[in-house]
């Protein structure tokens, strides 16, 4: 069974995740969206910890609240004159609509699907032992070929992000 | 074992919902926002909710994760996907950022109601 602990860090994190990307979508301001942003990133990240992702949870952290969000207050800065307010375009409505209708099923989805989960004995019985080890172990076996393109994935990204964005001297 | 203790405990169910909400925010944040940069945010919080449910699937699900007789799924299966995902966000992030630069260094915005070029 849980520990009450846990499940009140739950109720906490899903909290502080939902009203940070609520944040994301009502402040006024460009930068200070990012940082709501970032508090989301963190809060999910707590998340993943209740779900006893160890390495994924530090890799959010890492990626998600540290590199991402340099990258974006890169971009707000190197666009000066643009506007630097959050508003909303001519399609707000719409959007806004879709987004609340997408949430809407997937609540409804994970309420009324009886999902094929595991009984809460075998749950529980399972000593943790932490996920790197195994995680390493896939990678480099039966998911080494993915692992490989992703590799070649970011490199392409990475020189043509640097390629896009280079000033021509001539 | 209590009924009203096991009432309690946090299910599947439970991080879809939270899952649900984020992906909703996110699309509600990438369909309806001007900056170009803002519509990415709502990008990245979209992938985010789709790592908590890959996670929530891998801790909960009986034909993910844990590898068995009769269950041949290799052990954390979600984890090496939300893996990859964290990998193809970065590489997007970039890309996507060094395209709103140069958008801007030629029309001078990233105003994606300005930005219409191709509007017939």
């Amino acid at each position: 069974m849980d520990s009450i602990g846990v499940i009140i860090g739950f109720y906490a994190l899903a909290g502080l995740t939902v009203g940070a990307a609520l944040l994301v979508f009502l402040v006024r301001n460009l930068l200070h969206a990012v940082l709501a942003l970032v508090l989301a990133f963190l809060g999910m990240s707590g998340l993943f910890i209740t779900l006893s992702a160890d390495f994924i949870a530090m890799a959010q952290i890492l990626i998600y609240a540290g590199a991402i969000p340099v990258l974006l207050v890169f971009a707000v800065m190197l666009t000066p004159h643009a506007s630097r307010d959050n508003a909303n375009s001519l399609f707000a409505p719409g959007g806004l609509l879709i987004g609340l209708g997408f949430a809407a099923l997937f609540v409804f989805v994970a309420m009324a699907t009886v999902w094929p989960v595991l009984d809460v004995e075998t749950l529980h019985v399972q000593s943790f032992a932490g996920t790197v080890r195994t995680i390493g172990a896939a990678l480099l076996g039966d998911y080494l070929l993915a692992f490989e393109l992703a590799s070649v994935l970011l490199l392409a990204a990475f020189v043509g992000a640097v390629a896009l964005v280079r000033e021509d001297e001539a | 074992m209590p009924s009203s203790a096991q009432d309690l405990a946090l299910t599947l169910p439970h991080y879809l919902v939270v899952s649900g909400m984020i992906f909703g925010i996110g699309i509600a944040v990438a369909l309806s926002k001007r900056n170009a940069i803002a519509v990415l945010m709502g990008i990245e919080l979209m992938l985010n909710a789709v790592n908590l449910a890959f996670l929530a699937f891998s801790r909960f699900g009986s034909s993910f994760g844990i590898a068995s007789e009769g269950n041949p799924a290799a052990p954390l299966a979600g984890h090496v996907f939300v893996v990859f995902i964290l990998t193809v966000a970065a590489a997007e992030a970039a890309v996507a950022l060094a395209m709103a630069v140069l958008v801007y260094r030629r029309r001078e915005t990233v105003d994606l109601d300005r930005i219409n070029l191709m509007r017939w």
